[in-house]
């Protein structure tokens, strides 16, 4: 697996960010062919990510804020193709917003990842409608409204996979985006990651040093794919397993008595909950791995829409006359 | 009747003695909701099965009910289906428009009116034949809903009678309209019985209208526009389908989804060969469709004005990222909502250059129902052909409206899916770059994920030829070069006009789409009322072909007819043209909301060559 870069990454000092680098091992190290991968992102940082991993794949950098509907497009044309769409705080709650709640609302299979730092890095440091209450911008604005919480709109919305993540987490970040690549259905994750050009800063709740603080680890979460043996030490009385479509299973340690990862209601209580006290809870927040996707409600064939020969797609001449006499 | 009324009658009847067999134009008034649909196709269909050629027109409000609408039936021997700007025979049932519909009639016009409206004496000059409908209905139906919906059956009944439609054809056409529901038959039979009788017992003849039986119509159906697209559609192997209702595109995809579940179903598992979504706006309608077509997806959509405005921004990644997609303009009234009821030719210039930026998008432009149908095949085989969005420019007049046709041929040609790499390609042209212009057209090869070639990255900022992320001036300025001359590929690609050059005539009309209709009848009557002959060119594509210019050159005089205020396409031709054929360039223009007709055609350019 290839990681060269052929074009320099949007900011100095980002290298390839952490939030790329946990992508390229988590698909390496699930052993997936990179050419049955699609990557698709609309506008902004986040959105020159998909040039930096995966070479072998197919990529489609679309407009602002529209990647959900290409994404659709394209997982539904070629439903064989494992799809990760990546976004921006910009991308997906400001002018992607629209796209971001039908997407979520048809649980299209593919992972979704928010690198959400609460501004605009590529127009030079804006507040995005993430970014916190009474935070503060570089030049000393404040920001005087309410955040949109991704995770709680996306497990709401009918989202199967709902995760948050911290780039500075790598273990715990790595985990979930391999648990994700092995869900069916939309598995979005919201990945709080520091601008450290524009929201690097005292006054800024999506700093690093801010995150670091306020971060309430949801559970330790553990990937374990289905073809390795599966040796985790647990206590019976504090964990979770989660079974994927794949096969696969995620083992999540509560850390909450009551949490439940397949309750939504649990999931979005939890939110406001640390939300109100100024926390990021992060962790699979909410999962329903069983929940029928978007290619099973359209009832398409099997074999790739985009692969079916004519033979498949024109009907004969029978058809044609059949339908013609019902206009004589 | 009084006696003075007789009189006026008798004078009538002496002014207008001759028979007036199988051209004329019935318009029924009614109130949209009233389900006055089905009278009205059925008194189309009978005509038509009497073999008399027939075109029907409704003009609807935007409303789900209560507002005025207008059904209009045009017979015609000699075959013209355009709209007739006169109306000859008037049923008036709505009480809100019954004044100023019999006001607007033309002397000597006749009008079958719902008793209690009383409006015979608005006019010496009209016959008037009044007809009881609510006492006619009462003994046929107790249920208050089923009368309201059969009410309208006994002016059918009654105009069998006055313009001697034959009965037996009425019940034909009521049986093909409403299946196997025999109650329902039964129920509508009756109430056109009532009418009939009514009309024999009490209604004397005075008018001078007849549909006579012809054989003008043998072995030709009746189709909206829109359904014929969506059978070419299907025909063309569409394999994706995402959509966003709006008037009057929607019933494209809605008759699509029928045909699609019905025809569409792979015969082994029985499942899907084909997906459909509903958008959630047009925004997302093209951005599925080019994610589909990335992909190798036969995908497209269908919209109308507003709709257009919205895909601006999907529309130039398709073209800068050269992904095909296929986009139904099904066009209406604008600017902005505009009457999204009322029909118009005003998308030409949008969708000519949609998006910012230097952009072209090439445009077919359908004239009738089996052009929707032939064209939609066409559509597909070019956007992939040139991996660009193709536009098909409708409009409500000939998506919505009931138009005859010959049946459908089944396609001769295979599917083209363009230029795609494959290993024997890549052997000879040695490396695969995305945007190189391997052949000199313009067009460069294409690999779609999962297909074992080379993957690229698309993008809608700067590129090279090697779909690199680029800002150097010679990769921008040479990649708009090759786009620029992958149009002029599509010049030689797209179908050529229509050309009737005539011998010895000097002014020519250039027209498209549905403004056809009236062109062909506007010819006819420059020939026949004043001897002057007009050579044609009816377009039937853009960008233009070589024909175009050479009809120029053969004219003194071009006039190009067009359904919109600034003369978009002539604005589009202009552009092209030398200053010699610029001179010669006219324009007639109509934007009423309504078809264009031959008689306004007519003497728009007579007024334009006496005043020249």
């Amino acid at each position: 697996m290839s990681t060269e870069t052929t074009v320099q990454p949007p900011a100095p000092g980002r290298k390839i960010n952490r939030i790329t680098e946990r992508i390229i091992e988590s698909f390496f190290e699930l052993g997936i062919d990179p050419t049955q991968v699609i990557k698709l992102s609309g506008i902004g940082c986040s959105s020159k990510a998909p040039a930096y991993f995966l070479s072998s794949a197919h990529g489609f950098n679309s407009v602002h804020g529209r990647m959900p509907s290409v994404a659709t497009g394209a997982v539904v044309g070629n439903r064989k193709m494992i799809a990760i769409g990546v976004s921006g705080d910009g991308d997906t709650g400001a002018i992607g917003i629209g796209q971001f709640v039908h997407l979520m609302r048809r649980n299209l299979p593919m992972i979704y990842i928010i690198e959400d730092n609460g501004c605009y890095g590529l127009t030079k440091g804006q507040f995005s409608p993430t970014a916190d209450l009474g935070s503060t911008l570089k030049t000393g604005v404040v920001n005087d409204l309410p955040p949109i919480d991704t995770c709680a709109l996306a497990i709401e919305l009918g989202a199967s996979f709902v995760a948050r993540s911290f780039s500075g987490d790598p273990k715990q970040l790595k985990a979930i985006l391999k648990a994700a690549i092995s869900h069916r259905g939309t598995a979005m994750i919201d990945v709080i990651s520091p601008c450290v050009t524009f929201n690097d800063h005292e006054g800024s709740t999506k700093s690093y040093s801010y995150v670091k603080d306020h971060d309430e680890p949801l559970a330790d979460v553990s990937f374990i794919p289905y073809f390795e043996e599966v040796t985790v030490e647990y206590d019976p009385g504090s964990t979770t397993e989660v079974t994927l479509h794949t096969g696969s299973r995620i083992m999540l340690r509560k850390m909450a008595e009551d949490y439940q990862p397949t309750d939504k209601m649990s999931a979005l209580r939890l939110l406001h909950e640390t939300m109100t006290r100024g926390e990021y809870a992060t962790g699979i927040l909410y999962i329903e791995p069983d929940k029928q996707d978007f290619l099973d409600l359209l009832g398409i064939t099997d074999e790739p829409l985009a692969a079916l020969p004519e033979a498949k797609t024109r009907p004969g001449k029978a058809v044609l006359d059949e339908i013609m006499e019902t206009f004589r | 009747m009084s006696v003075t009324a007789s009189a006026v009658q008798d004078t009538i009847r002496e002014a207008r003695s001759a028979r007036i067999a199988n051209d004329f134009a019935i318009q029924v008034a009614t109130v949209n909701g009233s389900g006055s649909q089905t009278a009205n196709l059925v008194l189309l269909r009978s005509i038509f099965q009497m073999g008399v050629p027939v075109s029907g027109k409704n003009m609807f409000p935007s409303n789900i009910a209560g507002l005025p609408t207008w059904y209009t039936i045009r017979a015609s021997s000699k075959g013209y289906i355009g709209r007739k700007k006169e109306v000859d025979f008037l049923v008036a049932m709505n009480p809100e428009t019954a004044r100023e519909d019999v006001l607007t009639l033309p002397s000597g016009a006749a009008t079958v009116y719902d008793e209690p409206l009383r409006l015979k004496d608005l006019r010496g000059d009209v016959i008037f034949y009044p007809v009881p409908f609510d006492k006619l209905i009462t003994p046929i139906t107790h249920d208050a809903k089923l009368r309201r919906l059969v009410r309208n059956m006994i002016y059918d009944g009654v105009l069998s009678k006055l313009l001697s439609i034959d009965m037996a054809q009425m019940e034909k056409a009521l049986r093909k309209q409403l299946g196997k529901k025999e109650k329902a038959i039964a129920l509508n039979m009756s109430a056109l019985k009532a009418g009939y009788e009514y009309a024999e017992a009490n209604l004397p003849k005075l008018d001078p209208f007849v549909i006579e039986p012809m054989n003008k119509t043998q072995g030709m159906l009746l189709i909206e526009g829109n359904a014929a697209a969506a059978i070419g559609c299907m025909m063309a192997g569409v394999t994706f389908v995402s959509w966003y209702p709006i008037t009057p595109s929607s019933s494209l995809c809605e008759s699509l989804i029928d045909y699609l579940k019905k025809y569409r179903k792979d015969p082994e598992t029985g499942k899907a060969t084909y997906a459909v979504i509903q958008a959630e706006d047009e925004i997302a309608a093209l951005g599925m469709v080019i994610g589909a077509s990335w992909v190798g997806a036969r995908a497209m959509t269908s919209t109308a004005g507003p709709g257009i405005s919205l895909m601006a921004e999907f529309t130039g990644l398709g073209y800068y990222t050269e992904v095909p997609a296929v986009i139904f303009d099904i066009q209406r009234v604008g600017p902005s909502t505009g009457l999204p009821t009322r029909t118009a030719q005003q998308d030409v210039l949008a969708a000519a250059v949609l998006s910012h930026g230097d952009t072209q998008h090439p445009m077919l432009l359908p004239s009738s129902a089996s052009e929707c149908y032939t064209m939609a095949m066409d559509a597909f085989d070019l956007a992939e052909r040139l991996q660009t969005p193709v536009f098909v420019l409708s409009d409500l007049d000939l998506g919505m409206n009931t138009w005859m046709s010959y049946p459908f041929e089944y396609p001769k040609k295979p599917l083209d899916r363009g230029k795609r790499l494959d290993e024997a390609t890549l052997r000879r042209i040695g490396e695969f770059a995305r945007y190189r212009d391997v052949d000199g057209d313009g067009i460069p090869y294409r690999t779609v994920p999962g297909d074992g070639m080379p993957a690229y990255f698309a993008r809608g900022s700067g590129h090279n030829e090697k779909a690199q992320y680029s800002e150097r001036a010679d990769d921008y300025a040479n990649n708009l070069d090759r786009l620029a001359r992958k149009f002029q590929t599509a010049r030689t690609l797209v179908p050529k006009p229509e050309v009737d050059l005539v011998r010895g005539a000097r002014v020519g009309f250039i027209g498209y789409g549905t403004t056809h209709w009236a062109i062909v009848e506007s010819r006819d009557q420059l020939k026949a009322e004043r001897g002057i002959d007009v050579s044609y060119l009816r377009l039937r594509a853009y960008p233009f072909t070589k024909e175009v210019s050479d009809f120029i050159d053969a004219c003194d005089r071009v006039y190009l007819v067009e359904q919109n205020r600034d003369a978009q396409m002539l604005s589009l031709l202009k552009m092209e043209c030398s200053a010699v054929q610029f001179a010669k360039l006219r324009s007639i223009r109509h934007y009423i909301g309504l078809p264009i007709d031959g008689r306004s055609v007519t003497m728009e350019l007579l007024k334009q060559e006496e005043g020249r």
